[in-house]
């Protein structure tokens, strides 16, 4: 990592952090309906991974905005596919959880739990089959490893040595129920262990993150096979808007955002990379910049029309 | 020409020409499928092409979806339709609707084989039909062909489309016997008028047409009159056109299908018959499907649970006293 790189993931979770809440206010005004998963808490995982896997195809859960936009989304097209207007980037027929954008290599976006890692599985062979250099990373939450899609995954792409980075966020929950219910140890990692290389890292720092999964890579690139990365994190906000996150005490969540990424990165920055206070103030601004716009952009894209209701049902009508 | 043949000789065909089709499912390769349809393709394009996967059927169909994402043309064989269960998420979540949910940013061009049917004894859990889910998924394509030709042709274009389609195949259809015309050009889509008569259309789709014409001359000797015949071809989209003229001529339609009767997918056809043609037609349409029941093991009791061409031509010979035909 270098200065330059430092302040640009800095950006990217400042941009997402404000983009998250700015979504969050138009939920509550009404601009955005259905499901909307925000990501506050975990931007350093987020950030960090995708930065950290530049090229190479990602495939994301529901819980995707901020990857998106680190990936390369426009934060516009993303805002407008939370109103569900026609310049969203699925064109308002995906919404908060559907964002795809194949030209970046990403795809969503995935509503059902564990079930776009087969699909991840299936695009690692293919990258295989076609000698590609670039590997794929499939990210999903500590609920989905108890699920048979991703213990299917793990025996098929260990068999075939497929160039998949498995990103576990494990924020301990699922919906409103503690891991400690659901699963025997808190370690998703040990699921994947007879299977391939585990490696975890604290997901609340965005350095960590970004090394973690480089080194992850690096694992892929030299022929080991699938890698399994678990990153221990903490979402601030209930599972969705319409989760009112009463199962977690004050204390806990004072413990939870005592660990807030943003605060630990900046000191990173002024600390480390010797950033001035003034250089963060201008990158927040900008940030903010970019969120404003993005909301007036949504405010003023068209609804889809009547016709789009039809459109691309198949690739070719009969 | 075996059915089988006429379908490993496409995929075969279109293996050779684009090296991006590739087929996966359980025992494809060095078995040679459990219907031989992928016979020899393993020693001819290899095990990176013609891939052995475990039983898991969730990852066979979900593993052909990130394929498809990433550039291929996966052939994706379910060795048995009772078996797809376990598969439902990835084919109508995923497969059906990664097309419509990303504005047609995502295409998926890819099939889903699907063995399936009343076979000889194979009891409850080898037994059953799933087109009416199937055909009712918006986002997926349903073939299910009784003609070998028509099957050769079909499967072909099912392959180089760019649409997801699952293909529908009887167990007991592989190794029926018949032609390919590999010159002919043929609209997958276009039901197949398999006898033209006048008075009684019969609608019916896979193995069900074989045991249709097996009960026609008992039906036209009995009710002294003559039918006619279609194989739908299509599950989805349906050829109304063709069914609509066909009706119009004969003014009586019955369907026929092997599947449970309720909730089948003759419900469909019928629904759009009594919507669509109820002034053409002289009698009540009939449809005759299986009981309301699981298939069981005793020959007997499982032939009691499906049209055969003595119980086709026995009701259709009551239907049509009863009604004036």
């Amino acid at each position: 990592m270098n200065k330059l790189l430092a302040e640009e993931m800095y950006y990217l979770m400042t941009l997402g952090r404000k983009f998250e809440y700015a979504a969050k206010e138009n939920y509550m005004k009404g601009n955005v309906s259905g499901f909307l998963h925000l990501d506050i808490g975990q931007e350093a995982l987020s950030v960090g991974a995708i930065k950290a896997f530049e090229k190479g195809d990602v495939f994301a859960t529901y819980r995707e905005h901020v990857m998106a936009i680190a990936r390369g989304l426009e934060p516009k097209a993303v805002m407008a596919e939370l109103f569900g207007k026609v310049n969203g980037v699925s064109g308002g027929k995906g919404g908060s959880m559907h964002l795809f954008e194949p030209s970046r290599f990403f795809y969503g976006g995935d509503a059902i739990v564990g079930g776009h890692i087969p699909n991840a599985v299936g695009c690692a062979y293919a990258r295989n089959l076609q000698g590609s250099e670039d590997g794929v990373m499939v990210i999903f939450g500590d609920g989905a490893t108890n699920g048979g899609a991703f213990f299917e995954s793990l025996n098929i792409a260990a068999t075939h040595k497929l160039p998949l980075l498995f990103l576990c966020e494990n924020n301990e929950y699922a919906i409103g129920t503690n891991i400690k219910y659901t699963a025997p140890f808190r370690e998703q990692a040990k699921k994947a262990e007879p299977y391939m290389m585990t490696l975890s890292v604290d997901g609340m720092k965005a350095e960590a993150v970004y090394e973690t999964i480089k080194e992850a890579q690096k694992l892929i690139e030299d022929g080991h096979g699938p890698v399994f990365v678990e990153a221990f994190t903490c979402r601030f906000e209930g599972h969705s808007v319409s989760d009112s996150n009463s199962y977690r005490s004050t204390q806990e969540m004072k413990h939870c955002k005592a660990k807030d990424p943003l605060v630990h990165f900046k000191k990173e920055l002024l600390e480390r990379w010797m950033c001035s206070d003034k250089e963060l103030e201008k990158i927040e601004k900008k940030a903010q910049t970019m969120v404003d716009e993005a909301v007036v952009f949504a405010e003023n894209s068209e609804e889809p029309n009547a016709a789009a209701l039809f459109e691309h049902v198949f690739t070719e009508e009969v | 020409m075996l059915y089988r043949e006429a379908l490993n000789k496409a995929l075969d065909e279109v293996m050779e020409i684009d090296d991006t089709v590739v087929t996966l499912g359980e025992d494809v390769g060095l078995y040679g499928g459990a219907f031989r349809v992928t016979e020899g393709l393993v020693e001819k394009y290899g095990e990176k092409r013609v891939i052995d996967t475990p039983i898991a059927e969730l990852s066979i169909v979900g593993n052909a979806v990130g394929m498809a994402i990433g550039g291929l043309r996966p052939v994706a064989e379910i060795m048995t339709g009772n078996f797809s269960l376990l598969a439902f998420d990835q084919i109508i979540n995923h497969m059906a609707k990664l097309h419509y949910m990303s504005n047609g940013k995502i295409t998926l061009p890819m099939v889903v084989r699907f063995p399936q049917g009343v076979s000889k004894q194979l009891a409850a859990q080898h037994s059953e039909s799933y087109e009416q889910m199937l055909s009712s998924v918006p986002g997926l394509k349903v073939l299910s062909v009784n003609d070998i030709n028509y099957a050769y042709h079909a499967f072909k274009y099912a392959i180089l489309s760019n649409d997801p389609f699952v293909f529908i195949e009887h167990e007991l259809l592989y190794n029926k016997k018949g032609e390919v015309n590999f010159a002919q050009q043929l609209d997958p889509f276009k039901a197949r008028i398999v006898k033209e008569g006048e008075n009684i259309t019969i609608i019916s789709y896979l193995k069900m047409v074989d045991d249709v014409m097996q009960s026609v001359s008992a039906i036209e000797s009995a009710l002294n009159c003559s039918c006619e015949v279609i194989d739908l071809c299509s599950l989805n989209p349906i050829d109304y056109d063709t069914l609509a003229i066909s009706i119009k001529k004969t003014s009586r339609a019955i369907m026929v299908e092997e599947d449970h009767k309720t909730g089948g997918f003759g419900s469909q056809v019928i629904a759009w018959v009594a919507e669509e043609m109820f002034y053409t037609l002289d009698a009540p349409p009939l449809r005759l499907g299986g009981t309301d029941t699981p298939i069981a093991y005793n020959r007997t009791l499982e032939l009691a649970s499906i049209p055969t061409p003595d119980s086709i031509a026995q009701d259709i010979i009551a239907w049509g006293k009863k009604n004036d035909v």
